[in-house]
């Protein structure tokens, strides 16, 4: 049933058509899988290539002189250690260093840098962001009706994104991007996901987007390709360890507890909550994003209880069965005494306690 | 549309019955795992264990979601089903062969005739929608 209430993209019909199961996200009405199932999906992108409609994430431009120690100022990576043509990973974080939400930094030029924030907190997010905003010398502005997106993943994204596109596509390096046209239709075209796999993500004006989902999905099916919901894409970037907002990452969860030490510049320069950030390294974090795999049959799925002995010592944030992997796995905030690899933990399964042992992640690493 | 086998008593759990003399072969529906998507765990009582009817007597569980199951009828597990330990994905492929759940001997054998038919599950389902 269609509910009115629902935020669409532009895709929503042809999901439709396409037999997709479509669910609430974050009050986006999402395919959560089409007629293939989670498992096909999540395969054929780890050995083939899959498309998503990822048209509900957020697009905000950061345009003017300030640009850089704008953004530089309200997210923990560090800006100005982008050149033209390159993202990267990032968080906005608050003045006591929790996450406001993680998002991607695009560098178009000096002047010119895109935001690419979440679906669920695009508001939250663009009200945040406006309250930062002291004096003229940066233009805000959240294009994200203006926008689709359309991310193409797994080892043949390359080949089939090819056909459609003059822009050279092996040359553009992970984490960089490029304006070109894709099927004749201005997009910006960036090395980037978020399924553990090499591929792509494409933004173009929404009036383009069936032609080129549509296209693109034709141009992949003698290469296998499938169209993948939004189960895939969680089992997915889980076996990928990569964090979900609102799971492993919260306005109450510090981007250093929660593995993302890489992406959290301290000596670049203040920025908001770098000093509680500073407090906390120097006083060493006392819990730790984790990632655990069941070594007894059971699934230890979002918000079961973690025990070790009779002690509860936390709440699993992400959990499933990882398909790829054929194993249930989960990532879980431990006490860092607890967190170490080998640890072994009872996961309450509806209350039965089950065993799961702490393990390396990523769980799920692409050979290269 | 879902298959609907004559031949079986179905529950508003989504649960199927099927009778031999004094014991009953219980699973899920076709309706059932298609709802649920790609079945990945099956959680089963062991031989012995008693279930009231309407008693949850296990799980199974997809990618997404966990369902549990209810015994639509009351009695004594006499023989489980382990092959879906290994295989859950039968419960997708043949919901009502291969993978059936449990075995009951039932402490009513008149119970099933309270259940649903084929024609009546038909149109319960078509009355959600």
């Amino acid at each position: 049933m269609s509910d009115e209430n629902l935020k669409k993209t532009p895709l929503n019909s042809v999901h439709r058509e396409l037999g997709g199961k479509m669910v609430d996200f974050g009050g986006w009405d999402m395919p959560v899988q089409y007629a293939a199932g989670v498992i096909e999906e999540h395969m054929a992108t780890r050995t083939r290539a899959g498309l998503f409609d990822v048209s509900h994430m957020g697009e905000i431009w950061v345009e003017g002189r300030d640009a850089i120690s704008f953004v530089n100022r309200i997210t923990t990576n560090d800006v100005a250690k982008l050149i033209d043509g390159q993202a990267h990973y990032s968080a906005l974080t608050n003045e006591k260093g929790g996450v406001v939400d993680d998002l991607l930094v695009y560098r178009f030029s000096g002047e010119r840098l895109l935001l690419v924030v979440n679906a669920g907190t695009t508001e939250k997010d663009w009200a945040w962001i406006t309250d930062q905003k002291k004096d003229d010398s940066v233009e805000l502005k959240n294009a994200s009706s203006e926008y689709c997106q359309i991310a193409i993943q797994g080892p043949k994204a390359i080949a089939i994104l090819q056909q459609l596109t003059e822009t050279e596509l092996e040359p553009i390096k992970y984490y960089h991007f490029t304006e070109g046209k894709v099927d004749g239709v201005d997009s910006i075209i960036s090395r980037t996901g978020y399924t553990g796999e090499d591929g792509f993500e494409v933004y173009a004006a929404a009036e383009f987007a069936v032609q080129l989902w549509n296209k693109l999905l034709a141009t992949g099916e003698p290469f296998g390709i499938l169209p993948c919901g939004l189960a895939a894409r969680n089992t997915l970037r889980l076996e990928s360890a990569m964090s979900l907002y609102g799971h492993e990452l919260g306005d109450e969860i510090s981007p250093l507890e929660a593995n993302l030490g890489w992406i959290t510049k301290l000596d670049k320069g203040a920025f908001i909550g770098s000093d509680a950030l500073k407090e906390q390294k120097a006083a060493g974090i006392m819990r730790k994003l984790a990632g655990f795999e069941m070594t007894e049959p059971g699934i230890g799925r979002d918000g079961f209880d973690i025990y070790i002995g009779e002690d509860k010592v936390g709440v699993v944030t992400s959990g499933s069965p990882a398909p790829f992997l054929k194993k249930n796995i989960g990532l879980a905030f431990l006490p860092i005494e607890f967190a170490n690899v080998g640890q072994e933990l009872k996961i309450d399964i509806r209350g039965k306690k089950v065993s799961a042992r702490v393990v390396p992640t990523p769980f799920y690493k692409r050979q290269k | 549309m879902s298959n609907i086998p004559e031949s079986l008593r179905y529950s508003k759990d989504h649960e199927w019955v099927s009778v031999e003399g004094d014991v009953a072969s219980i699973g899920i529906t076709d309706y059932a795992q298609a709802s649920l998507g790609d079945v990945v765990y099956v959680d089963l009582p062991r031989v012995g264990d008693k279930f009231a009817t309407h008693e949850a007597f296990g799980s199974v569980e997809s990618v997404k979601a966990v369902s549990e199951i209810f015994t639509p009828i009351a009695g004594e597990v006499v023989e489980v089903n382990d092959s879906l330990n290994d295989t859950p994905e039968k419960v997708n492929g043949d919901p009502y062969g291969e993978a059936w759940f449990i075995k009951v001997k039932m402490d009513n054998a008149g119970e099933a005739d309270g259940l649903l038919s084929a024609e009546e599950y038909e149109e319960y389902l078509s009355s959600q929608g």
